[in-house]
Formats: structure tokens, sequence, C-alpha cells
């Protein structure tokens, strides 16, 4: 399926709530080279992700792994087993440098898919080749700013909503500092995923809500990315606060490796993001089992 | 001769410098600087802000400060006249302020004072560090000794190798030191893991930053509780030499003594403000780490500055001979003072650094780090080119006794 058949079917998703200012705003300046209703892709389809799941009666599954870790075959290989399975939305992670939201598990997969030469136009034609073979779930990015910054954010949100890059998560980039790639974005349909902490105040998770488009990126812990035995005692708390004010669907990141830890998390949020284990678990497998395996590992989590 | 209060250098150390019109209220320089931090801490910079606001407003902070300046790290350092440096290079009168005269031997002990005491007022028992040449670990170990803080210290793995003695210090004050083995395992990498840690453990912890770098209000918060070398360095040359100097030079890693030294300098049209970077092996071969000389606007470590980067924007490993010099970015309010044309910025590489701390041991007696020792390299350089009544006043941020071995090496001479 091509990028205008992806958007021209996704006109019939059922969720249209944040698509009206992105008409406004896309008719002021329309991307070169895509039907205009193409740019309601990203936003349009991560909403619509959600409520399949949701009316599937289950939180939306969403594995993250890194781009050219452990090497550059690993997401042609691996993101159409990992759909297979049961992921509604993808996330890839864009290799930078300095990680310094990451745990060691993150940071030695972005240190390995660097050495093996991996860059932000890399990682945007992988996601078009996932495109031409006829992925169509959600895919978001998920990186850090300096890359973005150097591409400039006006051309990063048109290359991904060209490639077919949903949405955009960026782990050094609070919503103060936003304002440049959140206008990018919304000219383009591409979903600025903001995150919320345990440590967020009422009046960030307020400024967050009042901006939020896509879903939310609930961080579960006070902490860097990595797999935990145990989830945070006061999650429940926490995810009351932020459901009390934000509309959008909130996805819970961060620690979360084990199928208890998704149906605990599943029970109290629309989305659950597993991303250390899965990278440990793909650095495991030998090449020949890495699509099948990942796919095991998805529905054990899911607690198939 | 009466002097007026703006003329004793003393009269500056129960102070922090009156709120300049940068950074604004986002925390910009211009188009540098700003928070470019993960959620989680952005409440704690709120916090921070926040409470250092109140501590430089609140007169027994000041006090306490100030007493401590003048008995525990020993301000005002003296300014020095060089003369038979001077005189040798035939130009400009070269004046040296003596940073390397306070405790600990380098001008950190002023940050680390600053925000220890911060720490202190906020209810933090735990504090974390990162050190590139370990000056700034071994000022905020020192520190948290005398204020009776836990002291957790990062440093990158190749540092440890080059800066062993500042290592054993540490230990000796009681911190616990904590190799960093990721990335290049330099500065850049050991500020990374300070940061990851204070990301989780942000409720308790203080994060005292050696630099003018990072997130705001770090780079308020140091050149703050630094600019009192400059304060005290106007004085004393109004007071030593009878006039402002022509040109003011300091070394620029992070840049926090550079910032301490220039900032009362700023409002002086006639100061030429020069930062000296480090151009290592020399800049045409990549080996360097002259962030404003060589580098691109880009964002690190929670900052918009220059960098040192690839075209993909990955930061890019940088070298210096000197370890404390040896960092990718810069802070944003001297990336704003390049933009602004109120500062120039040049680069001295290693074997121009390597010669001029000998020749300033040689000439006058004081064995600079390798960091101060590009400041004097400039000097040397341009001093000839000036008339005999042109001052330059020179930034001298450190001693260079933890710097012995790798001169050593660098002369082929072996320690035993
Ligand atoms: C003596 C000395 N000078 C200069 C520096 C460089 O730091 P900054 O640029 O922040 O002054 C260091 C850093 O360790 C140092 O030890």
């Amino acid at each position: 399926m091509s990028n205008e058949q992806r958007a021209t079917s996704n006109e019939t998703g059922s969720t249209r709530r944040e698509v009206g200012k992105h008409i406004v705003t896309s008719v002021l300046m329309p991307p070169k080279g895509r039907p205009q209703s193409a740019v309601l892709t990203g936003v349009a389809r991560i909403s619509e992700a959600f409520a399949r799941a949701k009316s599937a009666g289950h939180a939306a599954f969403i594995p993250y792994i890194t781009v050219g870790h452990p090497d550059r075959e690993t997401v042609a290989a691996v993101v159409p087993a990992l759909i297979e399975a049961g992921a509604d939305i993808v996330e890839l992670g864009v290799p930078f440098s300095d990680p310094l939201a990451d745990g060691v598990v993150i940071q030695r997969s972005t240190q390995a898919a660097l050495a093996n030469g991996v860059t932000l136009d890399y990682c945007l034609d992988e996601v078009r080749s996932l495109r031409r073979v006829g992925v169509t779930a959600p895919i978001v990015f998920l990186g850090y700013m300096n890359p973005i910054a150097q591409k400039g954010e006006e051309a990063f949100a048109a290359l991904c909503a060209e490639a077919g890059v949903d949405g955009v998560i960026v782990a050094d980039l609070p919503p103060e500092e936003a304002g440049d790639l959140r206008a990018a974005c919304a000219r383009h349909g591409v979903a600025l995923i903001a995150m919320l902490a345990p440590t967020s105040t009422e009046k960030r998770i307020a400024q967050v809500a009042a901006l939020a488009t896509g879903f939310v990126y609930c961080v579960g812990l006070t902490g860097v990315t990595g797999a935990r035995d145990a989830l945070a005692t006061d999650l429940r708390g926490y995810l009351d606060r932020v459901r009390a004010r934000v509309s959008v669907p909130i996805a819970v990141g961060f620690g979360i490796s084990r199928p208890e830890h998704v149906a605990s998390v599943g029970a109290m949020a629309d989305g659950v993001i597993v991303g250390s284990a899965l990278v440990k678990r793909l650095d495991e497998l030998p090449l020949a089992e890495r699509a099948s395996g990942a796919a095991d590992f998805v529905r054990w989590l899911m607690g198939e | 001769m009466v002097q007026t209060r703006a003329e004793t250098a003393d009269a500056y150390l129960d102070t922090l410098p009156p709120p300049a019109e940068f950074p604004d209220a986002r925390g910009r320089y211009g188009r540098f600087g700003g928070q470019y931090a993960p959620e989680t801490l952005m409440p704690a910079l709120d916090e921070l802000e926040t409470a250092y606001h109140e501590a430089r407003n609140d007169p027994a902070f000041l006090r306490k400060m100030g007493d401590l300046r003048r008995h525990y790290v020993g301000r005002p350092t003296p300014t020095y006249h060089a003369q038979a440096l001077s005189e040798r290079l035939g130009g400009a009168q070269i004046w040296l302020k003596r940073e390397d005269l306070a405790h600990t031997g380098a001008h950190k002990i002023n940050n680390a004072l600053g925000q220890g005491l911060l720490a202190k007022r906020m209810g933090k028992p735990r504090v974390i560090a990162e050190t590139g040449a370990g000056q700034h670990g071994v000022a905020a170990a020192t520190v948290c000794a005398m204020l009776g803080l836990e002291c957790i210290v990062y440093m990158g793995e190749v540092d440890i190798a080059r800066q062993s003695l500042n290592v054993f210090r540490m230990k000796l004050l009681g911190a616990t030191v904590v190799p960093v083995s990721s990335g290049s395992r330099t500065l850049k990498d050991a500020l990374n893991e300070a940061i990851r840690d204070w990301v989780t453990n942000v409720r308790t912890t203080y994060y005292i930053i050696g630099t003018v770098a990072g997130m705001h209000p770090y780079p308020m918060i140091v050149r703050d509780f630094q600019a009192i070398i400059g304060q005290e360095a106007r004085a004393q040359l109004l007071a030593q030499a009878g006039r402002l100097p022509d040109v003011v030079l300091a070394c620029v890693g992070g840049g926090s003594n550079a910032m301490g030294m220039f900032h009362a300098f700023v409002p002086d049209v006639s100061v030429r403000l020069i930062g000296v970077e480090a151009a290592g092996r020399g800049i045409e071969t990549g080996a360097h780490a002259a962030s404003i000389v060589a580098g691109r606007v880009g964002v690190l470590h929670g900052s918009r500055t220059y960098v040192i980067q690839d075209a993909d924007g990955q930061i890019m490993e940088t070298h210096s001979i000197s370890a404390g010099l040896d960092y990718p970015g810069v802070g944003p309010e001297l990336a704003w003072l390049a933009d602004a044309d109120h500062a120039q910025y040049v680069g001295i590489t290693d074997a121009e650094a390597l010669e001029a701390l000998q020749v300033l041991s040689q000439a006058e007696g004081i064995i600079p780090a390798l960091e101060s020792a590009h400041a004097i390299a400039h000097a040397i350089k341009i001093a000839p080119t000036l008339p005999k009544e042109a001052i330059i006043a020179v930034c001298l941020s450190g001693r260079g006794d933890k710097d012995m071995g790798t001169v050593a090496d660098a002369l082929g001479v072996t320690l035993t």
C-alpha cells in the first residue's frame, strides 16, 4: 500500500478530534508533493490506533527498538514481525551520541547503531522502506534534539510526513523549547508527543494538556530508561493526576519489562511502551531468529 | 589615596553581581541557552532558580559566602604584574589574576562554594558533580567535606588516567569517584552520567555543575559565583596599574573562568575580551576542542550553543592536552558574547600551551595549569605586537601541579 493509499484509507478513521486545526494550518503551507488529505496522517493515524486497541478491549502495545541495532537489517526484519505479533504502534529510536535520558541498555544500542553508520537520513529511509512493503501501523521516532536541529525543524517535520513517520518524541525537548518543532509538526500533520514525569507539577501537566497531540508519553518512574524488577509504587496516583487534565491517550514507558507490568500498566493507561527489555532481547537473538524471537517476546509480554 | 567602593577588591566578597540583561526570563542569551532538559528535571530546575533568587537576596547567605571566600578560599586573590615576562616579550605589560592561589588551586572553588552553600540551604543531603581535569571534582569534594554533604563525582575513564593525582585528592576528601566508561570517556560523558544520576535521584540530590554550561539556570548561577574573579581584577588593576586593561584573556573549556573574568568588563567598551580555546593538534587536523572557533550551533547538555559535531548532529570526540578544556560545547553566554561581537575567540595548540607553561615557569616562577597555559600562550603571542603601555590581564585559572605527569610525558621525561 502506498503512502497515499494509507492516507486515504485513513480518512475513514474514527478519531477526528485533532484534525480540524491541522487542515487550517496545512492550507497555509501545504507540504510539497503530498495530497492535502495526507497531511492528516500522523496525528489521525495515532489516534486511530489507540481507538482500535480500546475497542478491542486492551491498551495499545508500543514496542521500541533502536534503528540499526544490533545491525542495519533489524528494522526491516523485526518491525513487520512486531506488528504481526500485535504491536499497535512502533517506536523507532534515532541514535544520538549523548543520550542523557537513557540507561545502559539503550545507550549501548545507540552507540552500536552509530558504529553501524546510522544517521537520521538512514532512519527516514528505513521508514520509507517499511511503508513500501505495506507496513501501515503508526511509526513514531524517539530521539534527541540536536540531530533534529541540524536538519532544521521545518525540514525534519516535512521529511517525517513524506517518509511516513507519524509522530515524534524528543527526550530533551520540554514544552518551553518546543515551539518551533511544534509549529513545524502541526504544518505537516506529524504528532509532537509530549512527555510527563512523576515529578511534573499540576501546572506543567496542564501546560502539556493544552498542547498535546497524538498521545502523552508518561515516564513511569523517576529515572532513565531501563528494565526494572518492580514498577513505581505511586504510579496510579500520578496517572490519575495526568488523566484528570489530559484528553489525548496516555501511554506509559520506562522500566516496563515483564508481562505482569504490561498487564497492570495496561489497566491504568491507554498505551504501554516497552523499550530496554526488547532491545536487550534483540541482542541475545541470532540474526536468523531475530524476527521470530522478537515476535515471541512481544506475545509473551502481551500475555499470550 | 581614598578609594571608592568600586575600586576596593574586597568590596565584592559579600555580594553577587546584580541581575544582568541576560539571561532573559526563558534562560536565553540571544539565540543561545535555554532548557533542553528531560521533563523529569524541569521542576527541579524551577526549584533551583527560585532557591537561587531567594539566596542572593538573603543577607545571611551572602555574609556566610563572603566569610568563607575570605577565610576558607583565601580571597581576594592577588593580581600580579608579571614584569620579567613582560620585559622579555618586549611589548605590553602582562598582569596575572592569580586564581591559582585560591584554595584547592583553581577558580573552580568559587563556584563549588557558592553552589555547596545553596545545596545546604535547599536541604539536599547528597551532592553530585562531574569533572574533567578533576579540579571541579576536587573543589566540590572540598566544599562537601567542609559542609558535611555526601559527594559523588563522575569522571571519564580517560581523564581518571591522566589526572590520577586529583582522583586521589577527591578520595582523600571523602568523595566517591565514579568512573564513566560510555562514549569518549571524557568530560562530556561525565556530564551525561551526572545528569542521568540527577534524573534518577532528583528529589534528594543537588547537582553542582562545574562550568557555565548546561541548562538554565546553571550558566547564570555559575557565572554569578565566578564573577568575583573579574570584579576583583578590575578593582585591583585600577588600584595597582591606575587604569583598565586593554585586553582581557582567559582560556575557555566550558567557560567558567572566562565568564567569571569577563563579566565585570563587558560594559567597558575599551577592553577587548579574548577567549582562548584549545586548538589541540591544530584546528585543521580535527583533533581539537575549539567549539566557538570551529563548531556549529547545536544543542548539548540542555543548552543551545556552539558544539563540535558532525553533519548528522552527532557530538564528536574532542582533543586537548588539557583535560579541563577537552569539551565539545561551551557556555551559552560566551557564544552570545561572540555573536554580539563583545568577545573574540582564538585557538592555541597543545604545543603552544606546553611551551607557554615552561616560559611562565621560568620567567616568573609560576607553574600554570595546562588550561591556563593556553591563555598565557596567547598573551605571549600578542604582547610583542602591542605598545609597552598596553595592559593585558590574563586569568591564571589554576596551578600546574595536577599536570606534572602529562607535561613530563610530553617532554619525554619519566617520573618515578
Ligand atoms: C585550571 C582550570 N582552568 C580552566 C578550566 C576550564 O574550565 P572553564 O572553562 O569552565 O573555566 C579548568 C577545568 O577543569 C581548570 O581546571
